[in-house]
Order: structure tokens, then sequence, then C-alpha cells
């Protein structure tokens, strides 16, 4: 909503100097967004009369001009503009004003060999129009030497406020004004607006044509003809008002529509009259019906839109635009003027269908007043009788005009209650008065209270009670001291699962790997890839085609990364990813999950090459190391862990493991990725990746206290024992493992994997895997006796759970 | 007695001419080994008369206590040598680069960061932290939250939406966090002090939207609280978050459909050269929305207006982030280039306390 200071002032007397309004207006919530004040750009051009205008002694199409500015002796200035004659008036810049035009510093030249000290200014130089074709030419009686700025009325600043949905009455200068005078800035110029007699009947008539349900379509729809109008330009003021916020000027019937639907929120239209053929019926548009708007284009309609129609067909768009065929013109000499009621849903549905912004629509959609649906027929017609002359019919209303009476019950405490603000009651009354309220009741506690019919936004106590704490001022407000609910040491906040999701980052990033975060939508095939790619859950209005299904893993979003990374030079990287995954719609269906990506040779000790030995490219056992560490950090015991062979179809089938706590619980996976999905993707590996679904961990056992157990650690020296076990390619090392650890559960407390060997010596088909057994006397320490005979039964059990042999 | 001064000298200059640990034993073996020239005289004395046993048996001893003292103090410099020669082979290149740290390496992102900020600070005021799901119902993302059907504000969202599913219902991506006010409240009673951090959504892509983003919104409901309340959280919240000791705020009356009186929230600044500096300056910056819940809202939410009445804010996670840590566009926060995320993103020892100081 833009508006200009001189326009303010014919709605409210005021003293109240520009900044004041300004900063007033921001602080009672109609937010200044711009203010373009063109008297400080234009303030150092003054008006000048050319004394002489010569030829220039050495250029043909320069002139040498002598331009009397008002003050001390002529000053000389090359120009050349074709224009520039003796005896002219025009627009002089001295040296050392910047032109808005050229973005320039005026400085003194010499072009020629003749000095120029200023320069006669065109309108394209001043920002004024595009016209650039010669210098401005002034009337003769311009002052010279006066400010151009003044002398042209164009030092009117303007101001434009960001209005917020709820204020259609501000969406008018007079609401504007209003609240500045309740703001105590002045005084609202109210002027009632006198009813104009009509000399004859009004022609035309107005049917609204709605079934009963649909009433609230078109409550109320005023329409008078003025004839023997003589259209034409408006006056200045108002053209010069109209260009400031940003219009164009058309011509005086139809600015005048749009001048009140700034001054006063009231949208108007207005048709010509001869163009009209039989009466006016306002009613739903019909299937297949189109119309020819103001702006030029065909819109096609449908009943879910409301016309207003003659009989020839559909002139007008309600509440949105006017038809082109029944628009006015020079030509035009009836006019008929439309002031109606609109249903906001209604325009703001056709608005957006048919992709219309229009001035009209933007008020219709917020809300009109009801009450001023009349006079603003009244004020159209006095001001085309005053522009355009011609004589004015009775006005005819169809429909009923609303007579909103919306009384809100208020407790003068609510004030204080929802904003601690302990204002008078009188304070309270005035303000609502000066903003139109009418007190219809009051007593020391409370009010009855009617909102006026130009505030649709106004439904309780709450809405009064930010009525009175916004023209008091927010700041008045005092900051309260707001204390914990018990005075004592702040308590734990987290959940589990909100602890798990803070550490899993950090445990994480202490691994070398970097966090992301990636949108949580996909493109459809990598969605389909990871299991996810459902109808639910993709968008109906993606922003980009590749942005189009949530995602069912955060893998495909990491394994893309590390691909941009990589075409930007950055091969060895190591992202992860803590965040939501979707398994379906449902408000249950989303996960937290934590996943880890590494390309290349961004290993967890390091990337890349070094003097100490290469890092080689990453594979399946650095994504288990991430995924083993992260469970670790969860509090989660490995011993619980199952880490089966084999897992989602996008991993390596040879190289990837399931994560679960039981075949029911599965919680994640690693792996290298498949080269068929890489190439899916479209990224290149080496890649190893893992995915942990958080809330799938168990819990933590809750203990009653924090004591941590006993700690055991014996007396004796622990000792080792080597075993190289020979078993079948098939057999898994943690098998061997296993059964090593079974043999003597008591003196065996750690097995280790320190080789696993292919080759000669071995038999094809075969592996030798070498474990560290690590024994631990309790009670005394081992004879040779007792050692040889556990040895034996270790052997004994790989042997006997695996098909072992011992290496020989 | 002459052949006996000559035969120590002898001795002596053989250990000391001894240039390793044999020909020290060698030295050692000619004077004092079985047949050594000093042994030779000792087992001699036998067949002395006593005085001159007496005389020479002194002086022999004399001279073997002196080379046996020159053999070990020659040992131990040949030992000392010996160290020092394997010390000086030892050597390495101390200049050689070490592999980095993986926990100086790795990184957390600013938005985490950030919300272990907010975390740490509101837990302090005792609020805990509520969540909900990104993909939401209509009712709870506007209805609920008194967004009328057919309401501009709803337009002003731009929200993604679904498609309709069995039953006819559209769900939509929650184009803030609020639905997460409408969960807490509809789960449990007053009074209730949470903060909802999380993911958020709008079609809305250009140099300064993302069509996703980050928000955290605080819902404190009870009996007493008013905008006094919400002012003075509000300033000791950015007080703590920028880390300053001063803060200008503005409160200009706004419009929120959840809120009555609505309020948005700017921060007094300076701006310089790229930098935002707040506790001083002439500039406002907007960085937040507020008010006191709306009466239709607790409605909606189960709550009596009449008996319980209290406030929310919320305000761009990721706004703020940039705010305070610098970063100049909020795109890359989610393109994953790991310059930008080594230079913005945060170690992961770095953990922001009350006690130690947000950022350290």
């Amino acid at each position: 909503m833009k508006f200009t200071l001189s326009w303010l002032k014919d709605h409210l007397e005021t003293q109240a100097t520009l900044a004041e309004i300004v900063e007033t207006l921001t602080r009672i919530g109609l937010e200044v967004e711009g203010l373009d004040d063109p008297s400080a750009k234009l303030k150092d051009f003054v008006i000048g009369y050319v004394v002489e205008a010569k030829q220039h002694p050495n250029a043909d199409r320069l002139r040498v001009c002598h331009v009397d500015i008002g003050a001390g002796a002529p000053v000389q200035v090359v120009c050349g503009a074709p224009n520039a004659r003796t005896g002219m008036k025009g627009v002089f810049s001295p040296v050392g004003t910047f032109i808005p035009g050229k973005a320039i510093t005026l400085a003194k030249g010499v072009i020629r060999g003749v000095e120029s000290h200023g320069m006669l200014c065109s309108a394209a130089e001043l920002e004024l129009s595009d016209d650039h074709d010669g210098i401005i030419d002034l009337p003769a009686g311009a002052p010279v030497g006066a400010r151009y700025v003044d002398w042209a009325g164009l030092a009117d600043p303007v101001i434009e406020i960001n209005l917020t949905p709820n204020r259609p009455d501000a969406a008018g200068v007079h609401g504007v004004a209003r609240d500045l005078a309740a703001a105590g800035l002045g005084r609202l110029k109210d002027r009632p607006i006198r009813a104009v007699e009509g000399a004859f009947p009004c022609p035309v008539g107005v049917t609204l044509q709605f079934a009963p349900q649909d009433a609230h379509l078109a409550p109320a729809f005023a329409l008078r003809l003025v004839r023997g109008v003589k259209n034409g330009p408006s006056p200045e003021w108002m053209q010069k008002r109209l260009r400031a916020i940003g219009l164009r000027p058309i011509n005086a019937l139809v600015d005048i529509t749009n001048y009140v639907t700034f001054d006063r929120a009231r949208p108007l239209h207005v048709f010509d009259a001869k163009k009209v053929s039989g009466d006016l019926v306002v009613r739903r548009a019909r299937a297949g019906e189109e119309v020819l708007a103001l702006d030029g284009r065909t819109y096609a309609l449908d009943p879910s839109h409301v016309v207003i129609a003659d009989a020839s067909g559909v002139e007008s768009i309600a509440g949105v635009m006017g038809g082109e065929h029944s628009g006015c013109d020079e030509q035009t000499t009836d006019v008929l003027i439309e002031s109606a009621l609109w249903d906001p849903l209604t325009i703001a549905q056709t608005g957006r269908r048919l992709g219309i912004v229009t001035d009209a629509r933007y008020r219709f959609e917020r809300g009109v007043d009801p009450a001023f649906c009349v006079p603003g027929c009244e004020l159209a017609t006095h001001l085309v009788m005053e522009l355009c002359g011609g004589e004015p019919s009775a006005m005819i209303v169809a429909g009923k005009l609303p007579a909103p009476d919306h009384r809100v019950d208020f407790p003068w405490s609510e004030t204080k209650r929802l904003t601690g603000l302990d204002l008078p009651v009188a304070q309270q009354a005035a303000t609502l008065e000066k903003l139109g309220f009418e007190i219809l009741a009051q007593d020391a506690t409370r009010a009855v209270v009617r909102a006026p019919s130009w505030r649709p936004d106004v439904e309780g106590k709450a809405d009064l009670v930010e009525e009175v704490a916004r023209i008091a001022g927010f700041d008045a407000v005092a900051p309260t001291p707001f204390a914990r609910e018990d005075a004592a040491v702040a308590g734990p906040v987290l959940t589990l699962l909100q602890k798990r999701t803070r550490n899993a980052r950090r445990a994480l990033a202490a691994r070398g790997l970097v966090e992301a975060v990636t949108w949580s939508f996909i493109a459809h095939d990598a969605a389909r890839l990871f299991g996810g790619g459902s109808k639910a859950l993709e968008l109906a209005n993606p922003i980009a085609a590749e942005l189009s299904d949530m995602r069912p893993s955060l893998a495909p979003g990491l394994l893309a990364a590390a691909q941009r990374n990589a075409d930007r030079g950055f091969g060895d990287v190591a992202l992860f990813e803590v965040g939501q995954i979707f398994l379906g719609a449902g408000e249950t269906d989303q996960r937290i999950a934590a996943a880890g990506v590494r390309r290349g040779a961004a290993k967890p000790e390091g990337a890349g090459r070094h003097w100490r030995g290469k890092a080689g490219p990453v594979d399946v056992v650095d994504a288990k190391a991430d995924a083993l560490a992260l469970l670790q950090a969860m509090g989660v015991s490995l011993a619980a862990v199952q880490i089966v062979p084999g897992g989602p179809s996008f991993l390596h089938p040879g190289r990837c493991a399931t994560l679960q706590f039981g075949p029911k619980n599965v919680a994640g996976w690693f792996g290298e990725l498949h080269p068929r999905a890489l190439e899916a993707l479209d990224v290149e590996g080496p890649l190893s990746a893992f995915e942990i679904t958080l809330a799938a961990l168990p819990a933590p056992k809750a203990r009653p206290t924090r004591i941590k157990p006993k700690l055991e650690a014996s007396d004796f020296m622990p000792l080792d024992r080597d075993f190289a076990f020979v078993v079948d390619e098939t057999v898994r090392a943690a098998d061997v493992v296993k059964a090593a650890q079974s043999a003597e559960r008591a003196l065996i407390a750690g097995v280790s994997v320190f080789d696993v060997y292919r080759g000669p010596g071995v038999p094809e088909g075969k592996k030798s895997v070498a474990l560290a057994v690590t024994l631990q006397p309790r009670e005394r320490t081992l004879t040779d006796a007792e050692i040889e005979a556990a040895s034996q039964k270790i052997v004994a059990e790989v042997t006997k759970k695996t098909g072992a042999s011992l290496r020989g | 007695m002459t052949d006996l001064s000559a035969l120590e000298a002898e001795t002596l200059a053989a250990i000391a001419a001894a240039g390793d640990e044999p020909a020290l034993e060698a030295a050692r073996l000619a004077a004092l080994g079985k047949k050594g020239a000093i042994s030779t005289l000792l087992a001699g004395l036998g067949k002395m008369a006593p005085d001159e046993r007496k005389t020479a048996g002194a002086a022999i001893n004399a001279v073997k206590d002196a080379v046996s003292a020159a053999l070990a103090a020659r040992k131990e410099a040949l030992k000392a040598a010996a160290l020092d020669a394997r010390l000086a082979a030892e050597t390495l290149d101390v200049t050689l680069p070490v592999r980095e740290t993986p926990a100086e390496t790795g990184r957390i992102h600013p938005i985490s960061q950030v919300m272990d900020e907010l975390t740490a600070i509101f837990a302090d005021m005792g609020f805990s932290i509520a969540e909900g799901p990104d993909v939401e119902t209509d009712d709870y993302n506007f209805t609920r939250l008194n967004f009328p059907l057919g309401h501009p504000a709803r337009e002003m969202h731009d929200t993604f939406f679904f498609h309709p599913d069995a039953k006819g219902e559209r769900k939509l991506l929650r184009t803030h966090t609020s639905p997460v006010q409408v969960r807490t409240m509809l789960a449990k009673q007053p009074p209730i002090r949470v903060i909802c951090p999380g993911r958020t959504y709008r079609c809305d892509s250009d140099q300064t939207h993302t069509p996703m983003f980050h928000q955290v919104e605080g819902l404190v409901i009870d009996k007493g609280s008013h905008l006094g309340h919400l002012k003075w959280i509000l300033e000791e919240f950015c007080k703590a978050f920028f880390e300053v000791e001063h803060v200008k705020m503005r409160f200009r009356p706004s419009f929120f459909p959840f809120t009555e009186p609505s309020a948005e929230v700017d921060i007094q600044c300076r701006r310089s050269g790229g930098e935002i500096r707040f506790g001083e300056g002439e500039d406002w910056l907007e960085i937040l929305g507020c008010g006191m819940v709306h009466p239709n809202v607790l409605r909606l939410c189960g709550v009596d207006p009449d008996v319980y009445q209290g406030f929310a804010w919320g305000m761009g996670i990721d706004r703020i982030a940039m705010l305070k840590y610098g970063m100049p566009d909020l795109r890359p926060f989610f393109e994953a280039d790991v310059r930008w995320l080594s230079h913005y993103g945060f170690r992961p020892l770095d953990l922001p306390t009350l006690a130690g100081g947000l950022s350290g």
C-alpha cells in the first residue's frame, strides 16, 4: 500500500514531521517498507532562464548558453539539446549536483574548448520520465532561481507500508489517517459524504441472480448512471498522485475508480453505458463463457467465478477486473458507476485461478467495508460530476446492505492479563473510540464494544487488547523476568532419542566425518532404489523434478553430495547426516537416522596418500568401523548386535551386512555400494556407506543408581597364545572367534584376529585365520600343564564348531 | 720398581688407546688376565721374603687398582660413545608431516551447532524440546492454527502438498514448526514450556529462500504469562545467543493468524563491511515473529482461553546462524560442499555450554 504525504494530509490534520509519521506508522503496526522522498534527490535543481543561446564555435550540434539562475551573474553552460534556445526556461543543475538519471556527479567541464559550469537537464536525467530528446521546457511563468522540485510539486514523499492481511481498512489512505490520529498524530478529517440527488431513475437495472445458498457471493450492488459526461485526462493533481504510487493515469473516469480504491479502500468499476445492452445480471459464470478483460487477455470462465453480464454476455469479472468491451474511453458520454460487495473467499479463488492480481482483488479478498458501499458510489459520483460534468441518475441498490454489529464483551483487565500493560480505563476507551469502536455500555470493570464495519478482523477480547496495546506502543510493555517453574538447578530435558541424535553427530564428526544437511526430498528413481518412492510420499507440486519424493534413506543425498565434491576436485570426502527419513506418510512413519559415506581414500585414519603409508580405497571395513563406533557412542553393547552378511540390493552383495537386534529388529546396514546402484545414481566409487535408524536401538537398562559395577582387576599377569586355524573360505571369522571364546569362558579374557592368510601352504578354497587368545588367570599363576590344557580345549572347540584344522 | 712404573704407564696407555670393547678387553687381559703382566707379578709375591713381599705387594696392588679404575672409566666412556653413535644414527626428520586428527577434521554443521546452542539456553530457562513430523495434516498445519479455509494467509505459505489419499485427505509438508505447538497442547496439560526446532518447507527458491529451511518455535502456556514475560525471554535469549551484553529490540505490532496480539521483533545492529554487530548501531534487523497465543488456537487445542494464556514465538535457525556466524548466503547450507562445511562448521568437541560459553 502506497500513498503520498500530501494525500495523507487530505485525511489527517497534523503538524507531525515526515519522520514522526514514518516512525509512528511502524510503531502501530503499519510497517513502513519504503520511503521515497523525491525532494531529497532533486533538491539542488533550480529553475533557470536562458538569457542567450548561441552556436558553439567548434561544434555544429552544441550551443553555448548563458543561464540566469536568480543569483549572481549568468552561468555559462554548453548544451547539446536541440531545443535549447534563447528565452526559454529550464531546469538547471550546478556543478557538484548528483544527476540521478545518469548516476554521476556533475563536474566543471571544458567541451570543445568552451567551459561549462553546469547543465540544463532532460526529464530522463531527473528520472521523471523516459524523455531524453531535449531539455525540460518550462512555461514562461516559472520563477527563476526557485527549486524546481517545489515549483513542480514533486516534493511529495511516497510512503509504502507493508500491510498485514488483517487490516483491509488500511488499504485506503483514510484508514491509515485514522490509525495515525488514534496514535496522537493529529485529527482525522472525517467529512461526511453528501448523497447526490438523482435527476432521473437509473435506466439500467440490476438483478442478483443467485440460488439462496449463493446469496453471500454478492450481498449488495449499487449502481448509478451519469449521463452527458466529457471524459478526458484527469486533472494534474490526480495524475500526479496516481503516478507517485505507481499507477498509470488512463482517463478521468478510470482514474476516479483507482483514486477511490486507494483513497478509501473502496474499489469501483465504471461501464460505458452505451456499450451495455439491457440490464445487468450478477451471477455465476457459465461453463464455456469467456471475457476479454481490461488487461487485454481473454479469460475462460466457469461457475466458480462470479460475473456481471448483460444481454450480450460477460462484461466484468466481479471484484477482480472489468471487461474491455464496456470499458470507458475518451468517447464515453454516459457512465455507469458500480460499487458492490463480494465474497472475499470467492474473489481470492477467482483471482488465484485466473492469475489476476489487481488492486480491487487485493481489497475485496481481505474485506471491504460494507457500510461504505453506498457512500463509495456517492463519492465517485461527486468526482465524476466535478471532473467530467454530467447529470446523475438515482442510485439503485440490488441486494441487501449488511449491517455488521459485532459486539465484544471486554473486561478492561484483559489488557493487563495479556500484555502486562496497566492502562487506565479512560485511555483504553479513548483509543478504541478513536479507532472507530463504539462503546455501547461500560463500567469500571468491563465494556460492551461494537467493532467498526471496516474491521472484519476483530473477533474477540484479544483483538481489542491488540488495538489498545499497539496504539499505546509495545515499547511500553516492560520486560518481566520469567523464572523457571521451580527454583532449583535446571534438570535434564532431553529424551533418549534427542540425546542420541546429538551424540551421534559428535561421535561421527569425531571420526573425521563432516556433517552435511541435504534435502529431505530426492529424485523418484533414487527413492525407489533405496526402498521408497511410494505414491503417498511423492510431492504433488515438487519444486524440481529431482526433488520429488521424500527420502527413505539419507544415503542417496550423501552419495550425490560426495559426487558433487569429487566433481569440484575433492574426491576423498567423508560425509555424514543425522536426520529424518520417511517410511510412510503416517505421523509415526518418520524416523531419525544416522548415515555416513566415505569416498575415494577418505579412510578413518586419514585421507589419501601419506609418507608413512598409503591409505588405499575405502571399503566395507571402514563403513563397519563407523557403524560400530556410532553404536558404541549410543551406549549399545556390541555383544548385543548381530552382524548378518548381506543387505539391501543397493549394496555389494559380498561386501555388506545388516545390523540387527534379532531378526525382527533391523537397525541398519553397512557396506560398499553396488556398481549398478552407483550407475543408477550417476556417481563414481570407491564408496562405502552405512545407515542406522536411531529409534531401533535398544534403550539402556534403567538403573536405580549411578554406581558402576566393581572393577575386577586380576593380580596375575595375563598371557597370550597364538593359533592359526585353516578353515573353508565360507567359514566366518566371527564364528572362529566365538568358538575359541566359548572354549574356556572363565579363563579367556579376549580373542583377536591378527592375520588372515591365503596362499602357499594353505590349500585352495581355504584360508588361515590366526587368533591371539588372551588368558587371564584369576586366582594364581597358571602352570604349563594348565596352559596346555586350555590351548587344547580351544583347538578342539574351534575344530568342532568350524571344521578347522590347526595350521602345521 | 722402575719396571713396575713402566708397566703401569704402558697398561694405562693401552687402556686409553682402546677404541672399542674388544681392544679394551685385550688390554684388560694383558694386565689382569690369568697370564697378564700384573697377575704374573702378583703370583710372584709368594716367592718373596716377607719384608720384600710387603713392600712389593703394596706397590703392585696400587698399580692393579689404578689399572682397574682406568678400565672401568674407559668402559663407561666407550659405552657412552656407542650410545651417542646409535642415537645419531637413529635421527628422524621431525619436520615430516603427521596425519590430521579425525577429531580435528570432522565437522558439525552450523545448523546442528545452533540447535545445541538453543537447547543450552532454553533448557536453562526450563524449556524442554518438542518435536513433530515433517509430513503434516492440513488440520494441524493450518486449521487449528486459526488459518480459515481460503484465507490469504494460507496462500502466503507456498505449501508443498502430497497427492490426496484414498479418503481424499491431502497431506502436506509443514510450512512452519507451529503444528508442533498444536501437538504439544493436545498431548499435555499446561503448564507448558517447550521449544520446537525442526525442518520446514515452502515451495520457494531464490537467492534468499530455499525449499527447505529450519525454524525454532517457543511456546509457553500457563495461567499468567504475558507479553512482558515474552519480551524478557526474547531479550535474554538474544543476549545469550549472540553473546553480547546488551541488545536493543523493537517490538512492532504485526499479524499472524495464530497469535493476538502479534508482533515482529527487530534487533538493533550495525552493518559494516558485510559484518553485523548487535548491541550497537542504528539499523534494525527483523529476526522473529511472536505474540500471545490466539484464543481460537487455544480452544482448537483443547485449552480454555479464559483460564490459560500464553505466548509463542518463531524464528529461522538458518537465519540466526547466518547472523551470528556471518555466512553470507543461505543456499550453501544445503549444498554439502566440504570447503564450506569445513570453514563454517564446528569441531566435534566444541560443545556449546552456558558454563563455558556457547562458542567457547
